[in-house]
């Protein structure tokens, strides 16, 4: 029964397995410490750090078990997983600017200790003043 | 007939659902909007590698397309909410 259901399996010598199963479980591992750090930390500037782990290593981690474990399967070069870390690699980092940039924009508006802005040094001072 | 396999990628999915659990908690409680935000955007990517585990757990290349469309929908989503926590605005 085990061996119709999934025949790719079947044929995989146990070296890629092992190397697959580390694989697969570090990265699963890094996920949990990304999101444990995302719960932990006190401060959101901390916080958003946490969450990077994920993107980077854990995602690039599972990535190459996955095109190992194809590659080997279908005996031909599966590069197809190499997509999305490429693609998670590029937006990522877009993405946590902007939101660290918000998080900034934000805490500046309400009035609390963060560096001014260096796009328009004016209304940084400013605002800075008269906070302080 | 796959000893490590079977054992290692439940267990890797385990690791998987409790950091979209712990993800989840800070969505609900975030003090801050932005908070929220990051917490969503933690449970996108987490949800993006579960793909890719079941993907293998299954030995199937279907599981490929969800986890891209997940990467992509993570990257609008969160794209357009820092944009609306930064002007007001999603698109100007």
């Amino acid at each position: 029964m085990t061996e119709a259901a999934n025949t790719a399996t079947a044929i995989l010598p146990l070296w890629l397995e092992i190397i697959v199963a580390v694989l697969v479980l570090a990265g699963a591992a890094l996920a949990l410490l990304g999101s444990i750090g995302l719960l932990r930390l006190p401060t959101f500037f901390e916080r958003v750090h946490a969450p990077s782990i994920i993107a980077t290593l854990g995602c690039w981690l599972i990535m190459h078990g996955t095109v190992l474990y194809f590659s080997v399967a279908d005996r031909s070069l599966a590069l197809h997983a190499l997509l999305i870390a490429v693609f998670v690699a590029i937006t990522v980092p877009v993405m946590s600017i902007f939101l660290m940039r918000a998080a900034l924009f934000r805490a500046r508006q309400a009035g609390r200790n963060v560096p001014p802005s260096l796009s328009q040094p004016k209304a940084g001072v400013n605002t800075e003043v008269k906070d302080a | 007939m796959t000893p490590v396999l079977d054992w290692a990628l439940p267990a890797a999915l385990l690791m998987l659902a409790l950091a979209m659990g712990c993800a989840l908690i800070r969505l609900l409680k975030g003090p801050s909007a932005q908070d929220r935000v990051l917490a969503l955007d933690c449970m996108y990517l987490s949800g993006m590698l579960v793909m890719l585990v079941l993907g293998l757990l299954y030995g199937s290349k279907n599981y490929f397309e969800a986890a891209l469309l997940l990467a992509l929908f993570s990257f609008v989503g969160s794209m357009a909410m820092a944009k609306f926590l930064l002007r007001g605005e999603v698109i100007e």
